[in-house]
């Protein structure tokens, strides 16, 4: 074999250099000959003795090519199939972006417990990681197919949106479209090569190759969210579309990072919802003491996953509000004060039962240790304020009243509900929600330890300090700049508020570190928590799922009749913001087909662990 | 499958519970702007003040904002006397707009919202310098001259003052349809000038300034423009003529060029007068 490839190595060095000067002499010829005129030109006059002069051609001044502008289609241009063209884009989207979702975010969690195994030395972890990955391979091809039909059906049915969509982004659609390819290769080596780099330098390798799995997946999210943004705030083209700037300023919108960043750590909470919801269904499906004590596990890992990222995702989503008020006043206030205002308060009652599911599955959580008698006194409480807290944040601002309704309330808002309505005692309500869930969390978390630490009963005072202070510092800044004074200021008093929630998380989670340190470790019991605890872990991803579809109407929404806001008008049929009832109905179907996929994704990443017992031949008269 | 089915049926429930809070809510329906056929042969001041109400309240969006305090992010325009409220800003020192009366105070507002910011209501560290409002005759609102007179007639006539803005004549239509003001609904564009002095005539240009000399009609002469400004100021000019008004001259022309024009057309116009010196 090596006498081989050394009479061809001598071959290929000729052919080597055969191709580079061929090349060479390509590009020089192609140069000489892009314009012969200007190379005969600065000769000047030719004449030949005798003869009049040769009438040499002018150079023609080169056409201006207009770029092109936002199209203006009429109604006639978009395709009528005889259903609603949106409510089909709708659909597909939003299934879409749910798979996408779930396969961005678990490969990521899936690579930090595969490093907590690789840290902590205990394989539960590395098992538990390659079952997260087993039960969500199919989702990439579930979310690669709903990603085509969608962009057919875009392509069908919108067609000059498209056009100009596709002549803005240009070769960075392809650069998309590649790292398809990449994130394929990196999916399939890391899932496959999962026990074949299971140990040693080899481990290295295999978390080096989920690293790549998420780099790719995170920058196709990112480059996918730029036609988002472009969409509700285009940057890089003029006031009539033309692209006026390069494929960076194009993308680079007002609104990019923060989507960015939202749709990142919303992703996690939702990914881990989804599989806690595998979770609890085995835990529920088995008898096995072995298995109960795993999926327990299993679930309380998830549903830490959903609800630590779930806490930071408020404030995310407050500076993506305050960069849209930033842009355009109008497009904020038509999202949070116009028709689209009422949405919040599903919003409200979705946030809210996650912010309940997550606690109950804590406080039942509690069961698994003996210490947890210590704290179970406080449950009541926390109860107490999130169901409080929950009824001021559904309360509505205005209501429809008729003629008597208004005469007998006394006015258009009542005189105790009415101040409940408005943003500052919701700002009280949700930032008291996530500082006792966060308690709630806390509790769990030491419920099974006895600290040893000399300075112990110190750090508990300051921890009670801390609470009763952020406490007392958000009910403050909501009541007074609320409600005595200017409405500017009730915008900057939620800024301090949400800084008070930080407070608490950051110096709960240091003292605690700190405090806890050696700590006295006591019995804890996996699989030993009540069959109702594993239905929170199914409200979980529900309300994610359907939080995620409400969220995305209203993103949607405030462009209002535009395609592209202010640059490309919507003229088609659809160019209205349906009702919320129509939009929950949108939503409930999205979310029901959702559950109906992710159940055959299960089923089939059980499939391949599952397999059928030989036929034994049965013969006449007895076994052959 | 008891558990499938126990698990089946506890989310399905539970997504219909967040399907029935959608139905206990208002129904309603965020209608696109439509455009209006208005018979100006037939027009009254009545209904072109009840025209300049629907637009406040509708297409034109101003009560987003414009609402009473403690929800208004705006001045409650509904609540004040608009025309007595315009005459004392005029009146005030920090007032640097080109406004002679009440009508051309609202007007102003309206198209360069940042003229005159009221106290307090600028955007957040401009020192009211800046107002957080768009000009509503530009992308997304888009209101015609037309429409912004029909306002101005509301917020006059409300609280019983003069209206002082004059009805549109049948001849003013056809010059806002001409140059596109407001989107035609069906999408339809202005056919796009072919040469400069088409796109000159279609703008109407020569009726304010003088092409071939320095003489002042309504606005500069521009026989010299190439040599004053440079290319950049003289595009700056056309799609955006309050950022710099040459002394003397009122903020007269209109704002919307760069909505109407083709790139085309603007480059056109730019290299006609660029090379005028």
């Amino acid at each position: 074999m090596n006498r081989l490839f050394d009479s061809i190595l001598p071959w290929g060095k000729a052919l080597c250099w055969a191709v580079l000067v061929a090349l060479l002499a390509l590009g020089v010829a192609q140069a000489a000959g892009d314009d012969a005129l200007s190379r005969i030109s600065p000769v000047g006059m030719v004449q030949v003795e005798g003869e009049p002069p040769i009438e040499m051609p002018v150079a023609v001044e080169e056409e201006v090519v207009e770029p092109m502008v936002a199209p203006r289609p009429t109604r006639a241009d978009y395709p009528n199939i005889g259903v609603s063209s949106r409510a089909i884009v709708w659909v597909l989207a939003q299934l879409h972006l749910f798979f996408a979702a779930l396969v961005l975010a678990v490969p990521l969690f899936v690579l930090t417990i595969e490093l907590l195994g690789v840290f902590t030395g205990d394989e539960r972890y590395d098992s538990m990681a390659h079952e997260f990955m087993k039960i969500s391979l199919t989702g990439f091809s579930i979310t690669a197919i709903f990603g085509g039909s969608l962009a057919l059906a875009l392509f069908l049915l919108y067609p000059d949106f498209m056009a100009y969509m596709t002549h803005v982004f240009g070769a960075q659609l392809m650069v998309y479209a590649g790292l398809f390819f990449l994130e394929s290769f990196f999916l399939y080596t890391y899932y496959y090569g999962w026990n074949a780099f299971r140990y040693g330098n080899l481990k290295w390798v295999h978390l080096t190759l989920g690293l790549l799995l998420n780099a790719a997946g995170m920058t196709i999210m990112v480059v996918s969210n730029s036609w988002a943004t472009f969409m509700m705030a285009p940057s890089g083209v003029n006031e009539v579309g033309a692209v006026i700037g390069n494929i960076w300023e194009v993308m680079k919108g007002p609104l990019w990072n923060p989507i960015n960043l939202h749709r990142f750590i919303a992703n996690i909470a939702f990914g881990g919802a989804v599989v806690g919801a595998y979770a609890a269904f085995k835990f529920l499906s088995t008898n096995d003491p072995e298995k109960r004590a795993h999926y327990d596990w299993m679930g309380y890992t998830s549903n830490f996953i959903a609800i630590l990222a779930f806490l930071p995702l408020p404030f995310a989503g407050y500076w993506l509000m305050a960069e849209i008020y930033a842009y355009s006043q109008q497009m904020g206030i038509t999202a949070m004060g116009g028709i689209l205002a009422w949405l919040f308060i599903v919003q409200a009652v979705l946030i809210g039962t996650i912010l309940l599911a997550g606690n109950f599955y804590l406080w039942a959580g509690m069961s698994r240790t003996d210490g947890s008698e210590r704290y179970k006194g406080l449950i009541k409480f926390i109860a107490f304020v999130l169901v409080v807290c929950f009824l001021i944040w559904v309360t509505p601002h205005t209501l429809i009243l008729s003629a008597s309704e208004i005469a007998l309330l006394g006015g258009s808002h009542h005189h105790i509900l009415g101040p409940l309505g408005i943003m500052p005692a919701k700002n009280v309500a949700v930032n008291l929600m996530l500082v006792v869930t966060f308690l709630s969390f806390q509790l769990y978390r030491r419920s099974d330890k006895v600290a040893t630490v000399s300075w112990a009963p110190m750090g508990n005072a300051l921890m009670v300090a801390i609470y009763v202070v952020a406490i007392a510092n958000i009910i403050f800044l909501g009541v007074y700049y609320g409600y005595f004074t200017n409405t500017v200021y009730k915008v900057g008093s939620s800024v301090a508020q949400v800084a008070s929630t930080l407070v608490v998380i950051v110096a709960g989670i240091v003292i605690d570190t700190l405090m806890f340190k050696n700590a006295k470790t006591l019995p804890s019991h996996w699989g030993r928590i009540p069959d109702r605890s594993q239905y929170a872990l199914f409200a979980l991803p529900i309300a994610f799922t359907w939080l995620m579809g409400l969220m995305g109407y209203v993103r949607s929404s405030v462009k209002t009749h535009w395609h592209v806001y202010t640059v490309m008008k919507d003229n088609s049929p659809d160019n209205f913001i349906p009702t919320i009832g129509y939009a929950g109905n949108m939503i409930t179907i999205v979310t029901v087909l959702f559950l109906l996929c992710v159940l055959f994704m299960f089923w089939v990443a059980n499939l391949s662990g599952t397999r059928q017992s030989k036929p034994i031949a049965v013969v006449e008269g007895g076994v052959a | 499958m008891s558990v499938l089915i126990k698990t089946l049926g506890f989310s399905f429930a539970l997504t219909l519970v967040f399907t029935l809070v959608t139905y206990l809510l208002p129904q309603v329906e965020g209608e696109a702007p439509v455009e209006k056929d208005v018979d100006l042969n037939t027009l009254t001041m009545d209904d072109f003040i009840a025209m300049g109400e629907d637009l406040f309240n509708n297409k034109g969006t101003c009560t987003l904002c414009h609402k009473p305090p403690p929800i208004g992010r705006a001045p409650d325009i509904e609540g004040f006397d608009m025309v007595a409220v315009s005459i004392e800003r005029l009146a005030d020192e920090r007032y640097q707009g080109d406004a002679k009366d009440a009508a051309g105070y609202i007007l102003e507002s309206m198209v360069a919202p940042s003229q005159y910011v009221v106290a307090t209501w600028g955007k957040k560290g401009s020192n009211d310098t800046e107002s957080p409002m768009p000009a509503i005759d530009k992308a997304p609102i888009e209101l015609s001259a037309i429409e912004m007179d029909a306002i101005i007639a509301y917020l006059q006539a409300k609280d019983g003052n003069e209206v002082t803005v004059s009805l549109p004549l049948p001849e003013d239509a056809a010059v806002v349809a001409d140059t596109g003001s407001a989107a035609p609904v069906d999408g339809g564009l202005p056919a796009p000038a072919a040469t400069v002095d088409e796109a000159l005539g279609k703008y109407a240009c020569s009726s304010c300034h003088s092409m071939d000399s320095a003489d002042t009609l309504v606005g500069p002469g521009l026989a010299d423009v190439g040599a004053r400004l440079s290319v950049e100021e003289i595009r700056e000019s056309i799609v955006d003529p309050n950022a710099v008004i040459t002394e003397g001259f009122p903020a007269a022309m209109p704002a919307d060029f760069a909505d109407k024009m083709t790139v085309k057309e603007l480059d056109m116009i730019v290299k006609y007068l660029a090379e005028k010196q």
